[in-house]
């Protein structure tokens, strides 16, 4: 009966103290930027080097300039176990903090959100993954698929095949799978290689994997069944490991394989080692420990034991993309302020404007450390993405390494398609075009 | 002291047998409505409605739907997520496809199409009971969570199998605002809940749990199962279709499959059990223990000061939020509707306890 009366007051208390909300506001001279992450889960093995990444270069921006022009970066993580949801709560309550800009990690919360932040007046950072036509700056004002979306990621894989064919109609009467995460992620690529295929005239067959994919005996299957060509792999987390090992035990040739640049990364084929020799993947961005910014992490972060992850994960592929994620944002601020006033906190919407006005060339980057890490990028009102292109690298048993040049991303082939799907979503939402005064502001 | 019926006559048989028959209750109940009807609005901010009060609304109304069929009826279900999903994808369909359709059809109709459904999967009710049952409406959730993710026709031919809604209007006025959208929520969850109320205390709520207690019994005196049980799952997975249309609709905006997912089945599942099985104030306790501790346990260290990196904080709530589960249960397998029932006991007696 103790434990009972125990409970009740328990119950009592706790509810009481649940009233309790109180969220302090951002102090002035301080940029905030909220970090949705997942370091718990299925996807988590991705999830956390990228997340280290995004801190490490807030902690060296701080720790060696001060800041942006004097305004001190702040930082605060919120746990969203890639579930959107949980990536909602998240939003709001590092929205009340005074966030600027949000980089979801995940499209399934940015597809949540892309309703939210346009009314919440936040851009929406989404480099290499989100919704294709959100490169469209007309129709989607806040949203920022920098660098790459799903399409483009599509279009320079069948490039890539192509090439490997000795031309694009060697592809005729091909037959190529698609083995997708079964969820918005996996199924935004189907358009773009649509498309292609009815151009060059081969065979996509679509293999879904349910959700995280740790199990995916009858995906393979169907490959085993199916006999593509080729095998497109498009999966996130747990699943690229999984499905690269379920390719040994079938037999499929991995060197056949060809990943989306979110399944080409270390703790996708770590495990797997030997086993996933001569598997391709889309690197989106540079990687290593040779660049300058990397080396001046390890001497301003990780030297001075500040370091977000353990040391030897710095220069990995995802942790990179992380730090150029961060740097495009801050670089964005820093774009904003020359126009709304140097050592101010910038507003949602005067970031905006700056990662819509953003522009890195090969000196900027150098000077940043960048070098070999991204190419220029140059964005504008109607095109939100900025760059293109990207490259294959190979895993060859024990570490990455480029196979291909830079290929860009066909425009005359995926504009068409992004301005129709734009359009549609604008038709839907009752939204119009905006103006090019709109462009200005 | 505060809390007790002396001096309170009942010279009535409705007085007698009125929801709240002690003027106390009335008076906490009436003093509940002004405070989130009137004063919440005023005072919250946007996080509390919609990080946690809308949300704890729509499974608040989704768990008074599944506790008609468990805790009413006795018919254990793990579909609920789909017959959500039933309700958000229908709602969604009749939206985009009829011009000018009003939310409040669209969500009502959502309904209906899981009461269909629900009906659907409640006809092997008739022949297999509990634990078999949870496995065969396991089917309902599998087959919808296909069904979705295949279909294209039901996600309007989107290519990313995503769908959004906006602009919702009732009556005329927008609901953009978290407040409206909560007053809105907040309606409609009242309304339901005064509408079970009265339905389990009826005729038909009487059938069900009859129907709970023994079957055969019931059967002899005369309750026809047929009737009984597949009325159960028509009214359950009507509340739940409501409440996954508002999910899609009014708290997420644009949803995918995942979003009801089985994950989502075993948590209102969770919700009715910790809550208390058969009782309309359980699925609200229940709702309030599974979507609000996780986020307050996540709160904790960060207003207490303590520096603790992402990963640990995520796993200790984990943890907490489980342990708690395990001790509410120990402590009382009747659920928190139970705890506060014996809470009321005590105070009507106390300060002189016998």
């Amino acid at each position: 009966m103790k434990l009972k009366s125990f409970a009740i007051a328990a119950t009592v208390a706790a509810a009481g103290l649940a009233g309790v909300v109180t969220e302090a506001l951002a102090q002035a001279k301080e940029q905030f930027f909220p970090l949705l992450v997942y370091r718990t889960g299925a996807y988590a093995p991705n999830g956390t080097p990228w997340a280290n990444g995004k801190q490490d270069y807030i902690k060296l921006v701080n720790a060696r300039d001060g800041g942006i022009n004097g305004v001190k970066i702040t930082f605060e993580e919120c746990e969203t176990g890639y579930a959107t949801d949980k990536g909602v709560e998240c939003y709001e309550r590092l929205k009340g903090k005074g966030a600027s800009l949000i980089d979801p990690q995940a499209t399934g919360i940015t597809f949540a959100l892309t309703e939210k932040a346009p009314a919440d007046k936040i851009p929406l950072v989404t480099l290499g993954y989100g919704l294709a036509a959100s490169q469209d700056g007309g129709v989607f004002k806040w949203n920022f698929p920098l660098m790459g979306s799903y399409w483009t990621a599509a279009d320079i894989l069948i490039q890539a095949l192509g090439k490997k064919e000795g031309g694009l109609d060697k592809l005729k009467g091909k037959k190529i799978a698609l083995v997708y995460h079964d969820s918005p992620f996996g199924k935004e690529p189907m358009p773009a290689l649509e498309e292609r295929s009815k151009m060059h005239g081969f065979e996509l067959v679509k293999i879904p994997v349910t959700a995280p994919g740790v199990e995916q005996k009858s995906a393979w299957l169907q490959v085993r069944q199916q006999r593509p060509d080729y095998v497109l792999l498009w999966g996130w987390g747990v699943m690229n490991s999984t499905a690269l090992k379920e390719a040994q035990a079938t037999g499929y040739p991995r060197d056949k394989m060809y990943g989306v640049w979110w399944s080409g990364a270390e703790p996708d084929v770590k495990d797997v080692g030997e086993g996933a020799k001569g598997y391709h993947a889309l690197a989106l961005n540079g990687y290593g420990t040779s660049s300058k910014v990397v080396q001046e992490i390890l001497k301003n972060v990780h030297d001075k034991g500040q370091g977000t992850g353990p040391k030897d994960e710095v220069g990995s592929v995802l942790y990179t993309r992380g730090l150029i994620i961060q740097m495009l944002t801050i670089e964005a601020v820093r774009r904003a302020q020359e126009r709304f006033g140097k050592g101010k906190v910038m507003t949602g919407e005067q970031v905006r404007w700056g990662l819509e006005n953003l522009s890195l060339d090969q000196k900027r980057i150098d000077a940043l450390g960048f070098n070999g890490l991204l190419r220029p990028i140059s964005t504008s009102c109607v095109d939100h993405m900025g760059s293109t292109a990207a490259r294959l690298h190979t895993w060859d048993g024990s570490k990455w390494s480029y196979s291909t040049d830079f290929i860009e991303a066909d425009e005359q082939i995926l504009k068409p398609m992004i301005k129709a799907a734009a359009d549609k979503y604008a038709g839907d939402k009752k939204l119009t075009r905006r103006t090019p005064q709109d462009c200005q502001s | 002291m505060l809390y007790r019926e002396n001096g309170q006559f009942k010279t009535s048989y409705r007085a007698d047998s009125a929801v709240f028959p002690i003027y106390q209750d009335q008076l906490f109940m009436a003093v509940l409505l002004a405070v989130s009807f009137i004063a919440l609005p005023l005072l919250g901010s946007e996080y509390l409605f919609r990080a946690i009060l809308i949300p704890f609304l729509i499974l608040s109304l989704a768990a008074l739907g599944l506790n008609v069929l468990v805790g009413y009826c006795g018919q254990i279900s793990l579909g609920t997520g789909a017959f959500m999903a039933v309700g958000a994808y229908a709602a969604y369909n009749f939206q985009v496809r009829v011009e000018n359709m009003p939310l409040i059809a669209s969500l009502l109709l959502g309904g209906l199409c899981s009461t269909v459904v629900g009906v659907l999967f409640g006809i092997p009710s008739l022949r297999i009971k509990g634990l078999y049952l949870a496995v065969a409406t396991l089917a309902a959730q599998f087959f919808c969570d296909w069904a979705f993710l295949r279909v294209q026709w039901f996600t309007n031919n989107s290519s990313s199998g995503n769908v959004s809604v906006s602009n919702l209007q009732v009556f005329g006025l927008a609901i953009e605002s978290p407040v409206q959208k909560y007053l809105f929520c907040l309606s409609l969850v009242l309304l339901f809940a005064v509408l079970t109320k009265n339905l389990v205390r009826g005729a038909i709520g009487r059938e069900w749990m009859a129907m709970r207690d023994m079957d055969v019994a019931a059967a002899v005196i005369g309750i026809r199962p047929v009737y009984a049980k597949l009325s159960a799952f028509a009214v359950s997975s009507f509340i739940v279709g409501v409440a996954g249309a508002l999910w899609g609709f009014v708290h997420l905006g644009s949803w995918e499959p995942a979003a009801f997912s089985i994950d989502r089945s075993f948590q209102l599942l969770f919700m009715v059990i910790i809550g208390g099985l058969g009782s309309v104030m359980g699925s609200f306790f229940g709702a309030a223990f599974i979507v609000l501790l996780p986020i307050f346990l996540d709160g904790v260290p960060r207003w207490l000061g303590i520096e603790l990196s992402t990963a640990t904080a995520s796993h200790l709530t984990s943890m907490v939020f489980g342990a708690l589960i395990v001790f509410f249960l120990i402590v009382e397998p009747h659920g928190l509707a139970r705890l506060w029932s014996t809470a009321k006991e005590k105070l009507r007696l106390w300060p002189f306890p016998h």
